[in-house]
Protein backbone atom coordinates (compact mmCIF):
# COMPACT_ATOMS: atom_id res chain seq x y z
CA UNK A 1 0.00 0.00 0.00
CA UNK A 2 1.12 3.42 -1.26
CA UNK A 3 0.33 5.91 1.21
CA UNK A 4 1.84 8.65 -1.22
CA UNK A 5 -1.75 7.72 -3.75
CA UNK A 6 -4.00 8.37 -0.38
CA UNK A 7 -5.32 12.16 -1.23
CA UNK A 8 -4.94 15.15 1.36
CA UNK A 9 -8.35 15.71 3.20
CA UNK A 10 -8.58 19.27 5.53
CA UNK A 11 -10.90 18.04 8.64
CA UNK A 12 -13.15 20.63 10.00
CA UNK A 13 -14.64 20.00 13.94
CA UNK A 14 -17.69 22.10 15.17
CA UNK A 15 -16.73 21.81 18.88
CA UNK A 16 -20.21 22.66 20.26
CA UNK A 17 -23.99 22.54 18.73
CA UNK A 18 -24.18 26.26 17.40
CA UNK A 19 -20.93 27.30 16.93
CA UNK A 20 -19.18 27.23 13.60
CA UNK A 21 -16.70 24.39 11.87
CA UNK A 22 -13.18 24.95 12.41
CA UNK A 23 -9.96 23.93 10.96
CA UNK A 24 -7.90 21.23 12.73
CA UNK A 25 -5.69 19.69 10.80
CA UNK A 26 -5.01 17.40 7.80
CA UNK A 27 -4.78 13.53 7.09
CA UNK A 28 -4.70 11.02 4.14
CA UNK A 29 -7.50 9.04 3.24
CA UNK A 30 -8.97 6.83 0.26
CA UNK A 31 -11.77 8.75 -0.04
CA UNK A 32 -14.47 11.02 1.87
CA UNK A 33 -15.93 7.61 4.34
CA UNK A 34 -12.79 6.79 5.34
CA UNK A 35 -11.55 10.41 5.77
CA UNK A 36 -14.83 10.95 7.86
CA UNK A 37 -13.33 8.15 10.07
CA UNK A 38 -10.20 8.97 10.16
CA UNK A 39 -10.83 12.17 11.29
CA UNK A 40 -12.99 11.10 14.06
CA UNK A 41 -10.32 8.92 15.43
CA UNK A 42 -7.47 11.37 14.63
CA UNK A 43 -9.12 14.61 15.79
CA UNK A 44 -12.34 13.65 18.18
CA UNK A 45 -10.64 11.45 20.73
CA UNK A 46 -10.86 14.38 23.75
CA UNK A 47 -14.44 15.21 23.53
CA UNK A 48 -13.29 18.01 20.55
CA UNK A 49 -16.14 17.59 18.44
CA UNK A 50 -19.99 17.14 17.75
CA UNK A 51 -19.74 17.03 14.15
CA UNK A 52 -17.05 16.98 11.37
CA UNK A 53 -16.62 18.12 7.89
CA UNK A 54 -13.92 16.77 5.42
CA UNK A 55 -12.59 18.41 2.50
CA UNK A 56 -9.94 17.36 0.22
CA UNK A 57 -7.17 19.57 -0.19
CA UNK A 58 -7.16 20.06 -3.44
CA UNK A 59 -9.91 21.40 -3.60
CA UNK A 60 -9.17 24.80 -1.35
CA UNK A 61 -7.84 27.24 -3.30
CA UNK A 62 -5.99 29.93 -1.38
CA UNK A 63 -4.50 33.39 -1.79
CA UNK A 64 -1.17 33.50 -2.88
CA UNK A 65 1.62 34.93 -0.39
CA UNK A 66 2.94 36.81 -2.73
CA UNK A 67 -0.39 38.96 -2.82
CA UNK A 68 -0.48 39.71 0.53
CA UNK A 69 0.86 43.04 0.14
CA UNK A 70 -1.93 43.59 -2.02
CA UNK A 71 -4.48 41.92 -0.08
CA UNK A 72 -3.51 42.84 3.41
CA UNK A 73 -1.67 46.03 4.13
CA UNK A 74 -3.96 48.30 2.56
CA UNK A 75 -6.23 47.67 5.69
CA UNK A 76 -4.17 48.22 8.17
CA UNK A 77 -4.69 52.21 8.66
CA UNK A 78 -8.51 52.16 8.21
CA UNK A 79 -9.43 51.72 11.84
CA UNK A 80 -12.88 53.10 10.82
CA UNK A 81 -13.61 49.66 9.47
CA UNK A 82 -13.79 48.48 13.01
CA UNK A 83 -16.89 49.22 15.23
CA UNK A 84 -15.55 50.52 17.73
CA UNK A 85 -16.89 54.25 18.25
CA UNK A 86 -20.16 53.00 18.46
CA UNK A 87 -21.57 52.64 22.19
CA UNK A 88 -23.39 49.43 22.77
CA UNK A 89 -26.30 49.05 25.10
CA UNK A 90 -25.89 47.71 28.47
CA UNK A 91 -28.86 44.84 27.36
CA UNK A 92 -26.39 43.48 23.94
CA UNK A 93 -24.79 40.62 25.76
CA UNK A 94 -21.82 38.48 24.21
CA UNK A 95 -20.57 41.43 21.87
CA UNK B 1 -2.99 -30.32 26.79
CA UNK B 2 -3.59 -30.76 30.78
CA UNK B 3 -5.82 -33.16 32.24
CA UNK B 4 -9.34 -32.98 32.38
CA UNK B 5 -9.88 -32.49 36.08
CA UNK B 6 -8.18 -29.03 35.47
CA UNK B 7 -10.98 -27.59 34.00
CA UNK B 8 -14.06 -29.10 35.97
CA UNK B 9 -14.29 -25.87 38.10
CA UNK B 10 -15.42 -23.78 34.76
CA UNK B 11 -16.98 -26.74 32.87
CA UNK B 12 -19.54 -27.71 35.43
CA UNK B 13 -23.10 -26.42 35.19
CA UNK B 14 -23.63 -24.86 38.79
CA UNK B 15 -26.62 -25.42 40.00
CA UNK B 16 -27.15 -21.16 41.18
CA UNK B 17 -25.28 -20.41 37.61
CA UNK B 18 -22.40 -17.94 39.57
CA UNK B 19 -22.07 -14.64 37.04
CA UNK B 20 -17.98 -14.49 37.96
CA UNK B 21 -16.96 -16.90 35.13
CA UNK B 22 -18.95 -15.25 32.64
CA UNK B 23 -17.57 -11.83 33.52
CA UNK B 24 -14.14 -12.87 33.96
CA UNK B 25 -14.52 -14.44 30.57
CA UNK B 26 -15.67 -11.05 29.27
CA UNK B 27 -13.33 -9.06 30.88
CA UNK B 28 -10.40 -12.19 29.42
CA UNK B 29 -11.83 -11.75 26.34
CA UNK B 30 -11.79 -7.32 26.00
CA UNK B 31 -8.14 -8.00 27.38
CA UNK B 32 -6.26 -9.73 25.36
CA UNK B 33 -7.99 -8.37 22.22
CA UNK B 34 -6.64 -4.95 24.04
CA UNK B 35 -3.39 -6.23 23.89
CA UNK B 36 -3.30 -7.62 20.60
CA UNK B 37 -4.43 -4.18 19.22
CA UNK B 38 -2.11 -2.59 21.11
CA UNK B 39 1.00 -3.99 19.64
CA UNK B 40 0.02 -2.14 16.19
CA UNK B 41 0.75 0.68 18.42
CA UNK B 42 3.63 2.65 16.24
CA UNK B 43 3.71 -0.20 13.57
CA UNK B 44 0.67 0.90 12.12
CA UNK B 45 0.39 0.92 7.74
CA UNK B 46 -0.55 4.87 8.19
CA UNK B 47 -0.84 7.27 10.94
CA UNK B 48 -4.16 7.68 11.41
CA UNK B 49 -4.79 3.31 11.42
CA UNK B 50 -2.51 3.25 13.90
CA UNK B 51 -4.47 6.10 15.67
CA UNK B 52 -7.78 3.93 15.36
CA UNK B 53 -6.35 0.41 16.43
CA UNK B 54 -5.11 2.24 19.35
CA UNK B 55 -8.49 3.88 20.01
CA UNK B 56 -10.11 0.63 19.77
CA UNK B 57 -7.21 -1.28 22.23
CA UNK B 58 -7.76 1.58 24.89
CA UNK B 59 -11.93 0.96 24.33
CA UNK B 60 -11.87 -2.58 24.93
CA UNK B 61 -9.22 -2.25 27.45
CA UNK B 62 -11.78 -0.07 29.95
CA UNK B 63 -14.56 -2.48 29.39
CA UNK B 64 -12.58 -5.07 30.68
CA UNK B 65 -11.02 -3.10 33.39
CA UNK B 66 -15.07 -2.78 34.41
CA UNK B 67 -15.36 -6.48 34.10
CA UNK B 68 -12.56 -7.12 35.95
CA UNK B 69 -13.60 -4.77 39.02
CA UNK B 70 -17.12 -6.32 39.07
CA UNK B 71 -15.81 -10.11 38.67
CA UNK B 72 -13.61 -8.70 41.56
CA UNK B 73 -16.35 -8.05 43.42
CA UNK B 74 -18.97 -10.43 42.49
CA UNK B 75 -15.58 -13.29 43.57
CA UNK B 76 -15.52 -11.69 46.95
CA UNK B 77 -11.91 -13.01 47.89
CA UNK B 78 -10.08 -9.80 48.09
CA UNK B 79 -8.84 -10.43 44.59
CA UNK B 80 -8.82 -6.80 42.70
CA UNK B 81 -8.66 -6.15 38.81
CA UNK B 82 -4.78 -6.33 39.22
CA UNK B 83 -4.48 -9.60 40.43
CA UNK B 84 -7.09 -11.09 37.95
CA UNK B 85 -5.47 -9.58 34.88
CA UNK B 86 -1.50 -10.40 36.17
CA UNK B 87 -1.51 -12.92 38.50
CA UNK B 88 -3.46 -15.44 36.65
CA UNK B 89 -1.98 -18.15 34.01
CA UNK B 90 -3.02 -19.03 30.64
CA UNK B 91 -5.27 -22.08 31.10
CA UNK B 92 -6.63 -20.14 33.84
CA UNK B 93 -7.77 -17.84 31.21
CA UNK B 94 -11.25 -17.70 29.68
CA UNK B 95 -11.30 -15.70 26.28
CA UNK B 96 -12.28 -17.49 23.20
CA UNK B 97 -9.22 -18.50 20.84
CA UNK B 98 -9.99 -16.00 17.75
CA UNK B 99 -9.13 -13.10 20.40
CA UNK B 100 -5.31 -14.57 21.27
CA UNK B 101 -4.67 -15.05 17.51
CA UNK B 102 -1.68 -12.57 16.30
CA UNK B 103 -1.86 -10.04 14.28
CA UNK B 104 0.03 -11.15 11.31
CA UNK B 105 -0.87 -8.04 8.52
CA UNK B 106 -3.21 -5.49 8.58
CA UNK B 107 -6.08 -8.05 7.08
CA UNK B 108 -5.24 -10.56 9.28
CA UNK B 109 -5.74 -7.84 12.14
CA UNK B 110 -9.27 -6.58 10.40
CA UNK B 111 -10.57 -9.67 9.65
CA UNK B 112 -10.08 -11.10 13.42
CA UNK B 113 -11.66 -7.29 14.66
CA UNK B 114 -14.74 -7.89 12.23
CA UNK B 115 -15.30 -11.46 13.66
CA UNK B 116 -15.18 -10.63 17.05
CA UNK B 117 -17.07 -6.75 16.82
CA UNK B 118 -20.01 -8.48 15.15
CA UNK B 119 -20.46 -10.82 17.83
CA UNK B 120 -19.62 -8.33 20.53
CA UNK B 121 -21.88 -5.48 19.20
CA UNK B 122 -24.65 -8.12 19.19
CA UNK B 123 -23.84 -9.38 22.50
CA UNK B 124 -23.93 -5.77 23.95
CA UNK B 125 -26.78 -4.73 22.37
CA UNK B 126 -28.77 -8.14 24.39
CA UNK B 127 -27.12 -7.32 27.31
CA UNK B 128 -28.61 -3.83 27.56
CA UNK B 129 -31.66 -5.79 29.28
CA UNK B 130 -29.57 -8.03 31.34
CA UNK B 131 -31.36 -8.47 34.68
CA UNK B 132 -28.02 -7.81 36.32
CA UNK B 133 -28.07 -4.34 36.76
CA UNK B 134 -24.08 -3.96 36.55
CA UNK B 135 -23.36 -5.97 33.26
CA UNK B 136 -26.46 -4.25 31.63
CA UNK B 137 -24.59 -0.74 32.77
CA UNK B 138 -21.34 -1.68 31.20
CA UNK B 139 -23.32 -2.65 28.21
CA UNK B 140 -24.82 0.38 27.75
CA UNK B 141 -21.40 2.23 27.61
CA UNK B 142 -19.80 -0.11 25.62
CA UNK B 143 -22.17 -1.03 22.76
CA UNK B 144 -21.59 2.68 21.78
CA UNK B 145 -17.96 1.83 21.15
CA UNK B 146 -18.50 -1.50 20.06
CA UNK B 147 -20.96 -0.12 17.23
CA UNK B 148 -18.63 2.08 16.15
CA UNK B 149 -15.27 -0.93 16.00
CA UNK B 150 -18.02 -2.82 13.85
CA UNK B 151 -18.47 -0.21 11.47
CA UNK B 152 -14.66 0.47 11.17
CA UNK B 153 -13.45 -3.49 10.55
CA UNK B 154 -16.53 -3.56 8.38
CA UNK B 155 -15.26 -0.68 6.39
CA UNK B 156 -11.92 -2.47 6.26
CA UNK B 157 -13.26 -5.72 4.81
CA UNK B 158 -14.98 -4.17 2.31
CA UNK B 159 -11.84 -2.23 1.26
CA UNK B 160 -9.36 -4.66 1.47
CA UNK B 161 -11.61 -7.38 0.19
CA UNK B 162 -12.83 -4.97 -3.16
CA UNK B 163 -9.19 -3.52 -3.54
CA UNK B 164 -6.27 -4.40 -5.21
CA UNK B 165 -5.57 -7.80 -6.03
CA UNK B 166 -2.49 -7.54 -3.31
CA UNK B 167 -4.98 -6.63 -0.44
CA UNK B 168 -7.55 -9.07 -1.78
CA UNK B 169 -5.11 -12.31 -1.43
CA UNK B 170 -4.26 -11.05 2.10
CA UNK B 171 -7.74 -10.81 2.82
CA UNK B 172 -8.63 -14.22 1.66
CA UNK B 173 -5.38 -15.49 3.23
CA UNK B 174 -7.19 -14.04 6.65
CA UNK B 175 -10.30 -15.84 6.14
CA UNK B 176 -8.47 -19.24 5.43
CA UNK B 177 -7.04 -18.75 8.87
CA UNK B 178 -9.26 -17.02 10.91
CA UNK B 179 -12.24 -18.62 9.82
CA UNK B 180 -12.57 -21.71 12.21
CA UNK B 181 -12.50 -19.34 15.59
CA UNK B 182 -15.57 -17.66 14.61
CA UNK B 183 -17.82 -20.07 15.51
CA UNK B 184 -16.91 -21.08 19.35
CA UNK B 185 -18.07 -17.00 20.05
CA UNK B 186 -21.57 -18.26 20.03
CA UNK B 187 -21.39 -22.18 20.96
CA UNK B 188 -21.85 -21.63 24.64
CA UNK B 189 -20.07 -23.61 27.60
CA UNK B 190 -21.76 -25.30 30.01
CA UNK B 191 -20.88 -22.10 32.22
CA UNK B 192 -23.12 -19.90 29.97
CA UNK B 193 -25.62 -22.46 28.91
CA UNK B 194 -26.60 -22.33 32.95
CA UNK B 195 -26.75 -18.34 32.80
CA UNK B 196 -29.04 -18.72 29.78
CA UNK B 197 -31.41 -21.16 31.26
CA UNK B 198 -31.76 -18.63 33.90
CA UNK B 199 -32.06 -15.76 31.87
CA UNK B 200 -29.01 -13.95 32.43
CA UNK B 201 -27.63 -14.24 29.59
CA UNK B 202 -29.56 -14.28 25.98
CA UNK B 203 -29.70 -17.74 23.93
CA UNK B 204 -26.61 -16.88 21.04
CA UNK B 205 -28.64 -18.78 18.86
CA UNK B 206 -30.82 -15.54 19.08
CA UNK B 207 -27.39 -13.05 17.83
CA UNK B 208 -27.00 -15.24 14.97
CA UNK B 209 -29.37 -14.39 12.30
CA UNK B 210 -28.20 -10.21 12.69
CA UNK B 211 -24.98 -11.57 12.76
CA UNK B 212 -25.26 -13.65 9.80
CA UNK B 213 -27.29 -10.79 7.89
CA UNK B 214 -24.35 -8.26 8.32
CA UNK B 215 -21.52 -10.82 7.36
CA UNK B 216 -23.73 -11.39 4.04
CA UNK B 217 -24.13 -7.60 3.67
CA UNK B 218 -20.17 -6.53 3.99
CA UNK B 219 -19.33 -9.85 2.32
CA UNK B 220 -21.13 -8.87 -0.75
CA UNK B 221 -19.63 -5.46 -0.69
CA UNK B 222 -16.32 -6.51 -0.55
CA UNK B 223 -17.01 -9.26 -3.22
CA UNK B 224 -15.95 -11.65 -1.06
CA UNK B 225 -17.92 -15.78 -1.28
CA UNK B 226 -19.16 -16.50 2.12
CA UNK B 227 -16.66 -19.18 3.56
CA UNK B 228 -18.26 -22.59 3.60
CA UNK B 229 -15.75 -23.71 6.06
CA UNK B 230 -17.38 -25.89 9.22
CA UNK B 231 -14.44 -26.90 10.78
CA UNK B 232 -14.66 -25.03 14.10
CA UNK B 233 -11.37 -24.42 16.35
CA UNK B 234 -12.61 -24.54 20.19
CA UNK B 235 -11.42 -24.48 23.79
CA UNK B 236 -10.30 -21.21 24.64
CA UNK B 237 -13.24 -20.50 26.98
CA UNK B 238 -12.54 -23.44 28.95
CA UNK B 239 -9.32 -22.56 29.46
CA UNK B 240 -7.39 -24.68 26.17
CA UNK B 241 -5.83 -22.12 24.38
CA UNK B 242 -3.39 -21.65 21.44
CA UNK B 243 0.28 -21.65 22.02
CA UNK B 244 0.17 -17.77 21.15
CA UNK B 245 -1.41 -17.29 24.62
CA UNK B 246 1.19 -17.77 26.74
CA UNK B 247 3.95 -15.58 24.91
CA UNK B 248 1.16 -12.83 24.80
CA UNK B 249 0.97 -13.18 28.93
CA UNK B 250 4.30 -13.07 29.41
CA UNK B 251 5.14 -9.67 28.20
CA UNK B 252 1.68 -8.46 29.04
CA UNK B 253 2.09 -9.69 32.83
CA UNK B 254 6.10 -9.32 32.65
CA UNK B 255 6.18 -6.38 35.12
CA UNK B 256 3.73 -7.37 37.87
CA UNK B 257 5.55 -10.89 37.62
CA UNK B 258 9.15 -9.61 38.26
CA UNK B 259 8.27 -6.83 40.21
CA UNK B 260 5.45 -8.39 42.19
CA UNK B 261 3.08 -5.25 44.19
CA UNK B 262 4.72 -2.59 41.81
CA UNK B 263 2.33 0.51 41.23
CA UNK B 264 2.79 3.08 39.21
Amino acid sequence: MNQSEWPLWEVFIRSKQGLDHKHVGSLHAADATMAVQNARDVYTRRLEGVSIWVVESKHIHASNPDDSEAFFDPAADKVYRHPTFYEVPNSIKHM
Amino acid sequence: MLPQNHFSAADAAPATAPLFPFVLQLADTSLILAHRLSEWCGHGPVLEQDLAMANIALDLLGEARSYYQYAAELEGQGRTEDDLAYLRSAVEYRNPLLVEQPNHDFAHTILRQFLFDNFHYHLLKALLTCPDAQLAAIAEKSVKEASYHLKWSSEWVIRLGDGTPESRQRLDKAIATLWRFGEELTTPTAMEKALQEVGVLPDYAALKPAMQAHTEYVFAEATLPLPTQVFAQQGGKNGRHTEHLGYLLSELQYMQRTYPGLTW
